[in-house]
């Protein structure tokens, strides 16, 4: 069987047939889009932040198997994180997926997204799987923008 | 039953060898580009190591050399499309500059305000954006003929809306998402009965289907020749003589002229009015060679050979059950371009799994955005048949479909 391994293990098929935290909420303190025009991806990110913590985060998406199961792990992840953590995460992450150079470590208890590190060997599809995370960085920065007004 | 000889076909194209972590390669993204064969890639070294020189200004061997090889192409390209005159032949840098050509040069001239631009609703990218921003610019009217359920242009319709109003018509010969092969001839005598021009966009039909613009009475048609086995970097462009004289130049500078002073100008003659700067003489030379390859094997045959691979495929391909295919179910209406979905699954997780078969489809909105919304879905897969595809190689996409439908397919919640 020639299955690209990496790409299509079990983690995050499991992600990609059962989303967590799948879904809309009615009001939310930011709502972001995130589109990808070259595939025509979309995400819409749902997030409640109260005192600087997401209290929750829910999405809903119409995009490839990378891009449901990347934002189902990020949604799981971050849930109940205080925004300077989140905002961690989502750069550590991303200099997870965009370092060339070298091996970015992850931490035990973001284990979960070794699963994604194999994307990297497919560079086209490196955009697929930070979709939602960059979706999570507008919407994180617009709960600040708008508790600070 | 097919009369080209894939066999030795295949064995003319050496891309064909390549081998994609131990597998062979299995190349059915024709519609995005052809590959090329041994006689065109030798074309292309020959010129550079044997003649090369800037055409229609040397006096030395070499120039003339160059120039009488370009040149000669004009005249391949006019016999191949059936037009009078070698004069009609423009090369331009693909389908994409040769649409822009004219919607600005004859578009600038032509479109008032009110004036109606009519075009079909399977148009790519390139045959619409052109004239949405002429149609902006001049405050004219784009419309749309609609296509039916099985993806064949609304004839009915067309009648209604190509009308006085109706200044160009500008359709695409066969869709590059949905296969169809469209009624030109007809959307000619159409635009013609209200005194409108005619547009054909020749990218997915002139490589595949024998065009006589003689028979079609087009006024316009252009195609690309890296989809016809010639190398990127080459369009055509076809016009009518009396168009194309009243036309000005759509780019200016060195080559175009005839005589020149410090404040003004006046034009070369056709076609050469049209080729502005240096041509891209390599290219068009080794193109000359695409399209003797093609003659030699018979345009007709090329044609019969599709359409028996594609009958193959649409029968194949349907037995997967989870699958839905677009476009006309009868080959003998189509193209060799078969687009698809399996289940729920998005476009490039097929994609990529074909891709680790070592199997190149193509994947996505196929630059028909507007088309995808129509048939409702966010993209496809397509595979694109040529001269050296063989059943063998339908057979081989139909075990990859099989297995992304068992990975990826059948997804509960959504």
């Amino acid at each position: 069987m020639s299955l690209a391994d990496d790409l299509y293990r079990e983690t995050i098929l499991d992600h990609y047939h059962n989303p967590r935290n799948h879904g809309v909420i009615e009001h939310p303190t930011a709502q972001v889009e995130g589109v990808n025009p070259l595939c025509g991806d979309e995400l819409t990110l749902y997030l409640t932040v109260k005192d600087g913590k997401i209290e929750d985060v829910k999405l809903t998406a119409k995009g490839c198997s990378i891009n449901t199961a990347s934002g189902s792990m990020m949604s799981e992840l971050l849930l109940g994180k205080s925004v300077e953590e989140a905002n961690q995460i989502v750069d550590l992450f991303k200099r997870m997926m965009l370092d060339k150079k070298e091996e970015v470590e992850l931490p035990d208890e973001l284990e979960d997204l070794e699963a994604l590190r194999g994307v990297k060997k497919y560079p086209v599809r490196i955009k697929c799987a930070l979709l939602p995370w960059n979706t999570m960085l507008e919407g994180l920065d617009n709960t600040l923008n708008s508790s600070s007004k | 039953m097919s009369k080209l000889n894939v066999e030795q076909i295949r064995k003319d194209f050496p891309i064909l060898q390549r081998q994609i972590e131990g597998k062979q390669l299995v190349y059915l993204d024709n519609a995005a580009t052809s590959q090329k064969p041994r006689a065109v890639i030798d074309s292309l070294t020959g010129y550079y190591e044997g003649y090369n020189a800037n055409i229609h200004r040397g006096i030395h061997t070499l120039a003339e050399e160059a120039t009488d090889a370009y040149e000669a192409v004009r005249e391949t390209v006019r016999e191949f499309i059936d037009a009078d005159h070698t004069h009609e032949i423009i090369f331009t840098r693909g389908t994409t500059e040769a649409i822009n050509l004219v919607a600005y040069s004859w578009g600038n001239a032509n479109i008032l305000p009110g004036d109606e631009i009519v075009l079909t609703a399977m148009e790519h990218h390139s045959n619409l954006i052109p004239w949405q921003r002429l149609a902006t610019e001049r405050n004219a009217k784009l419309v749309f003929i609609p296509i039916t359920e099985d993806g064949q242009l609304d004839m009915k319709e067309a009648q209604k809306l190509i009308s006085d109003k109706t200044k160009i018509v500008a359709a695409t010969q066969m869709s590059n998402v949905l296969g169809t092969i469209n009624p030109i001839k007809e959307l000619a005598k159409l635009a013609h009965e209200k005194g409108a021009v005619i547009l054909v966009d020749g990218a997915q039909g002139v490589p595949h289907v024998k065009t006589s613009v003689r028979d079609l009475d087009v006024d316009f048609l252009v195609f690309s020749m890296h989809k016809m086995l010639g190398p990127t970097g080459v369009g055509v462009l076809y016009g009518k003589t009396e168009l194309l004289e009243a036309m000005q130049p759509f780019q200016s500078g060195g080559h175009m002229i005839s005589s020149v002073w410090r404040d003004k100008a006046t034009w070369s003659e056709l076609p050469w009015k049209f080729e502005a700067g240096t041509s891209n003489i390599a290219d068009v030379i080794a193109s000359g060679k695409a399209i003797e390859y093609l003659t030699a094997l018979g345009m007709d045959n090329v044609r019969a050979h599709e359409i028996e691979i594609t009958e193959y495929a649409l029968n194949k391909l349907n037995e997967l059950g989870d699958i839905s295919i677009f476009g006309p179910k009868d080959a003998t209406l189509r193209g060799g371009v078969v687009s698809f979905n399996v289940d729920a699954i998005h476009a490039h997780d097929i994609g990529q799994i074909c891709a680790d078969a070592a199997i190149a489809i193509r994947a996505g909105h196929h630059c028909c955005q507007p088309l995808m919304r129509d048939l409702n879905v966010m993209g496809t897969a397509r595979a694109s048949f040529y001269i050296y595809n063989t059943k063998e190689e339908v057979d081989l996409l139909f075990e990859a479909l099989k297995e992304a439908d068992k990975v990826l397919g059948h997804v509960a919640c959504r």
